[in-house]
């Protein structure tokens, strides 16, 4: 893939972006951003490369310790960013029919 | 470029493109509350491909990757099931810092080790474009993490939320931008810095960090609505920069869908006070305490009608229909539980319940619909401001809690106020306003006085948000029946 190619894919994906963020309802906001950094949290992709690379090249050491702790970091934010948006959407309920079963 | 690309197998390529189209429908989910559970389960199953793929293109010390991510991953579940609701807007600042700051670790590390990224030509040397990509992944990356830490320290109160102004601070930020950018060309252009030498890229590194301080600590409280979508955004466009360096679709894909999501937010929540971005990003909304202190002690002297839990109680019990505008103050109070209380007693005495929701109520967009999401308010009995904002003339109460600015009709006819032409709640044309609030000393966030406060038809009733409604669901029990 040259560097074109990977252009238009990043230009078509913001306007993917503009037209699926403006149908979010507003009374989701709050998980939007909520799932929005655990998904930017894909940067681990390059954390992992940098880690696993680090313990095959010569000289790799630093570079493969700042992969780890950008896993570190990257995965808080993968298990949290996930775990609170699934707590939150959870608690989204509609009217109940029967308020005793509501709980 | 091109023999890094070859190193990656086709499948590899297809399972991102998959993983980025995975994220692209967990933000479609959140087109309704119905669908939004399956919309984070496919995130996840995005994720898990998106690092799965990776492990199996780089099978190699996988003892302290798996160590590292049980480490993270461990800490970030364990937060995400404590944190209170309330506390959301800071969690996720904390979130966005963390995301730049891997942005940042990994830009360092491609720059350490470039040979393992594919980005260096065939005599070794780092491609310019790589390194283009590599500054701006960096920079963005350093000003996601600096601005959100302060970004966490106000909203969490461990930092003043008032505004702080540093002398020439425009010229400041204008001319380290500048220089930021300068320095990323020179960075390109760099032999030794293609070696992967040269201080060029630490510079640029702490540049940013600095920036990231200088922009954020300028603008107040009631704007982070604004900045914490901003950063959002930011910490879109470096995972995005990162992406292009790694040539990776679901890198790309995610950070161009994160990007225009915190863009959106903030452009959102910049409509819902009239402000322009770039009056936000200059800072210094609500900094003007010596006026505000003046008028305070005006506001004071001024007449208003108090009232007690009990008169409260009563007006609501015979009213037909009441309409609850909650505001900041009720999360800071913890309110919302007592207030669905509340709210459900009324609904037993026949009185129709809604809820209005201005977009900036709170410190983060959506932060008053979570919060009466997590007290068990049903979703559809929560309005948006256009949605609601006709009925309040035909409503009888409006109960205004922990909300100001957003309800003071001086932002309709007063052009000399701050807050002019922002769009607001019209609680003053209900037949009656009831409105908690700490004290009369406070006004908003913006340090405008409201109007409201004085009118004939308001009763003020003037206590910690989360007592005044817990007294006033006593009298709803113990009172009338």
């Amino acid at each position: 893939m040259d560097f074109l190619s990977i252009l238009s894919i990043f230009v078509l994906a913001v306007f993917v972006g503009y037209y699926v963020v403006w149908s979010v309802t507003p009374a989701l906001h709050t998980p939007l951003m909520a799932v929005t950094n655990a998904i930017s949290s894909v940067i681990i992709v390059g954390a992992l490369i940098a880690a696993a690379a680090g313990a095959i090249t010569e000289g790799g050491g630093l570079s493969m310790w700042l992969g780890l702790i950008g896993v570190v970091l990257a995965s808080v934010n993968i298990f949290g960013g996930f775990a609170v948006t699934r707590r939150m959407l959870a608690m989204y309920k509609k009217k109940d029919k029967k308020p005793a079963a509501s709980k | 470029m091109e023999h890094a690309v070859a190193a990656t197998p086709a499948w590899a390529v297809l399972a991102y493109l998959v993983a980025g189209v995975l994220f692209i429908l967990a933000l479609r989910g959140l087109s309704s509350p119905e669908s939004s559970q399956a919309g984070n389960r496919n995130g996840m199953i995005g994720m898990l491909i998106a690092v799965g793929t990776t492990l199996a293109l780089h099978p190699t010390g996988l003892p302290l990757i798996i160590g590292a991510i049980a480490i993270g991953g461990g800490i970030g579940w364990v937060i995400a099931q404590r944190i209170q609701m309330t506390a959301m807007p800071e969690l996720v600042a904390g979130f966005h810092s963390l995301v730049g700051m891997a942005a940042v670790l990994v830009g360092c590390a491609a720059y350490l080790n470039p040979a393992a990224f594919g980005i260096v030509d065939s005599a070794g040397a780092i491609l310019a474009v790589s390194r283009v990509e590599m500054g701006l992944g960096v920079a963005i990356g350093a000003i996601t993490f600096s601005g959100s830490i302060i970004a966490f320290l106000k909203l969490s109160g461990r930092m003043s939320g008032a505004p702080i102004l540093l002398p020439g601070r425009h010229i400041l930020n204008l001319g380290v931008l500048a220089g930021i950018l300068v320095l990323t060309g020179v960075f390109a252009m760099d032999a030794a810095a293609a070696a992967g030498q040269g201080p060029l890229l630490w510079i640029i590194l702490g540049l940013s960090f600095l920036i990231g301080v200088t922009l954020i600590i300028p603008i107040g409280g009631a704007d982070m609505p604004v900045v914490i979508s901003m950063l959002n955004s930011y910490s879109g466009w470096a995972a995005a920069a990162m992406g292009f360096t790694l040539q990776n679709t679901a890198m790309i894909i995610t950070g161009a869908l994160v990007g225009s999501s915190g863009a959106i937010l903030s452009y959102i929540m910049c409509k819902a006070m009239n402000r322009s971005f770039i009056s936000v990003i200059a800072g210094g909304f609500g900094a003007d305490s010596g006026g505000g202190g003046g008028e305070k002690g005006a506001a004071i002297q001024k007449a208003y009608k108090a009232g007690s839990a009990d008169d409260a109680a009563f007006i609501m019990q015979n009213a037909e229909s009441v309409i609850i505008v909650p505001g900041y103050g009720m999360a800071v109070s913890q309110a919302q539980h007592a207030l669905r209380e509340m709210g459900d007693l009324l609904k037993k005495e026949g009185v129709s319940v809604k809820y209005a929701i201005h977009p900036v109520a709170g410190r983060m967009p959506g932060h008053m619909n979570v919060l009466l999401a997590e007290a068990n308010v049903p979703y559809d009995e929560v309005f948006e401001l256009e949605d609601i904002n006709s009925e309040f003339g035909q409503c009888d109460v409006a109960f205004v809690i922990g909300a100001n600015d957003v309800t003071n009709p001086l932002a309709k006819t007063d052009k000399t106020s701050p807050i002019y032409g922002m769009p607001i709640l019209d609680v003053e044309k209900a037949k009656t306003v009831l409105f908690v609030k700490r004290s009369m000393g406070g006004v908003g966030y913006a340090g405008v006085d409201n109007p409201v406060f004085y009118a004939d038809n308001t009763m003020m009733l003037l206590a910690d948000a989360k007592k005044m409604v817990e007294n006033i669901v006593k009298g709803l029990n113990g009172g009338g029946h």
